[in-house]
């Protein structure tokens, strides 16, 4: 069903019960062209490109749980593109090009709301490293203005700017094309898309096994619903990419650490934009819905609980007590952990792998929502004609061996 | 917040050490090649299941030591000095089923 205005009153006289299922629930086939093994955002996007810009609709999409169960479903949705260096600028540029008439291309509402990502400087050396950043990318063609902490205020009311407190405000970078989406929506949207034009997506469905034949190359995958043949696989797994990746004797440059976020009870609106700080680690945004969405950081071992310490919530509210004291007495409803692939360079890899046939997208660590779309887009060029779309041609894994990294740990926008 | 015990000090909250990746890293020797130093630079173990890792009780002793721990209930399995042998995690990883079965 084409989702418009007119579907909509159809259904409203129809008493909503028309509305079809949004994505069909195959049985898996005995072989496909492309398994994708994960079913997130990126995982839906990669099968959705490669079915509807490549013509490779023979395509799986293998998920253990249940699509957007995992670092999709437990991000902050932020969507922003200032990076440091030109190759992410490129590859986050690209996902910022696609979000903008996602929603229509899509035909689902997946919220993209261009409310404006502002990231506060509160030292000489934030001030200097994000007018840095500004620099380099207006130099780009990517927005992104310095504003005064009176600048700051008029943009985010709440905003306490005080001379007195700890790490008082010297300005902010602001990206106004920066902002959220409904995390939900984009993996819907590119699920219920994807299965339109033929992709089968297999949910409650673990990968246990790659198989590959005497050359060396894929050949199969064992899963918990049987063996599933393969000309190419597409490891899109996140936290678990080193696990699914040892599987084909591949060894990754990753850590995967828990990342934790939390929301508050909703409020009516108040925060107009999304507020980030590096130096203090706070980010928080609201929700259409009103709650306020918090990132907090990682914990700093390896692991793969999805829970972490309270304490790192504690350090993120307090600093965002101080940044908006009017927030002191809202209460938090939820908070959870996710599992986030990390790189040396903290920058991601989408590329092919020593294995024919086996490509790997990963080590989006900390930030991956916001590339969705992009990531989607280069990762199904690179599988389809077995070379890296202009966006991705830098991010390979090869990088960690020649020693060309893409250093953007200290671009991160907040310090984990 | 973990419960760690540093093998110098005792038991200690997590805050006060500070996480030093994987243990039993070698640096490879001058003649190396770009893949033996990829290696020891950047490609990790990352297990699901049983980790040797090092940790350094940066507020408190500030002394190295070595652990091991389960990645899925963080529960810490071994803790051992710097210098004494890696475990045989496979084997560590057999014994402990054993236990959760009997």
């Amino acid at each position: 069903m084409h989702f418009s205005y007119l579907s909509l009153i159809r259904q409203a006289f129809a008493a909503n019960a028309g509305w079809p299922r949004q994505w069909r629930d195959p049985e898996p086939k005995p072989a496909y062209d492309v398994v994708i093994i994960g079913g997130g955002g990126h995982g839906l996007a990669t099968a959705y490109y490669l079915a509807a810009e490549h013509g490779i609709r023979n395509v799986a999409v293998i998920e253990r749980g249940w699509i957007g169960g995992g670092n999709s479903g437990r991000n902050t949705t932020i969507v922003r593109s200032n990076y440091l260096w030109e190759e992410s600028e490129a590859l986050y540029d690209h996902a910022l090009d696609i979000w903008q008439d996602l929603s229509q291309v899509l035909n689902y509402n997946v919220m993209y709301s261009a409310r404006g990502v502002l990231m506060l400087a509160h030292t000489v050396h934030d001030v200097q490293s994000s007018k840095r950043h500004i620099h380099a990318n207006r130099l780009f063609g990517i927005d992104n203005e310095w504003l005064t902490p009176e600048e700051c205020k008029a943009f985010c009311p709440p905003l306490n700017i005080a001379k007195t407190i700890r790490y008082p405000v010297l300005g902010g970078a602001l990206q106004r094309k920066g902002g959220v989406a409904r995390h939900d929506a984009v993996v819907w949207g590119y699920a219920r898309a994807a299965s339109g034009l033929g992709v089968d997506i297999i949910q409650n469905c673990e990968v246990t096994g790659i198989r590959r034949d005497a050359s060396g190359a894929i050949e199969a995958v064992e899963t918990t619903r049987g063996r599933i043949g393969a000309k190419k696989v597409g490891i899109v797994a996140a936290g678990h990419s080193s696990v699914v990746a040892a599987m084909a004797d591949v060894r990754l440059p990753l850590e995967s650490y828990p990342l934790q976020a939390l929301v508050s009870e909703p409020l009516k609106p108040i925060v107009p934009c999304v507020i980030m700080s590096n130096t203090i680690h706070a980010y928080i945004s609201q929700s259409d819905k009103g709650d306020l969405v918090i990132g907090a950081g990682t914990d700093q071992y390896v692991s793969y609980s999805q829970t972490g310490g309270l304490y790192i919530n504690n350090a993120t509210l307090e600093a965002i007590c101080e940044l908006m004291p009017t927030l002191r007495r809202v209460r938090m409803m939820r908070g959870w952990g996710g599992i986030v692939d990390t790189t040396p360079d903290r920058s991601p890899i989408l590329s092919k792998t020593p294995v024919p046939g086996l490509f790997i997208n990963c080590g989006w660590g900390t930030g991956g929502f916001k590339a969705t779309p992009g990531s989607g887009h280069a990762f199904a060029h690179t599988i389809a004609r077995d070379e890296p779309h202009p966006a991705n041609a830098a991010f390979t894994l090869e990088r960690f061996r020649s020693g060309r990294l893409i250093d953007e740990a200290a671009a991160a926008a907040v310090a984990h | 917040m973990l419960l760690i015990r540093c093998p110098y000090c005792g038991e200690r909250p997590e805050i006060e050490f500070r996480n030093m990746g994987e243990a039993h890293i070698l640096r490879p020797g001058t003649d190396a090649s770009d893949d033996e130093i990829a290696d020891f630079l950047y490609r990790r173990s990352n297990t699901k299941g049983l980790i040797a890792e090092r940790w350094r009780h940066v507020h408190g002793c500030s002394r190295f030591f070595n652990a091991v721990r389960h990645t899925v209930t963080d529960k810490f399995v071994s803790i051992y000095k710097t210098g004494e042998p890696k475990p045989d995690l496979t084997a560590l990883a057999a014994s402990l089923n054993g236990v959760a079965r009997s």
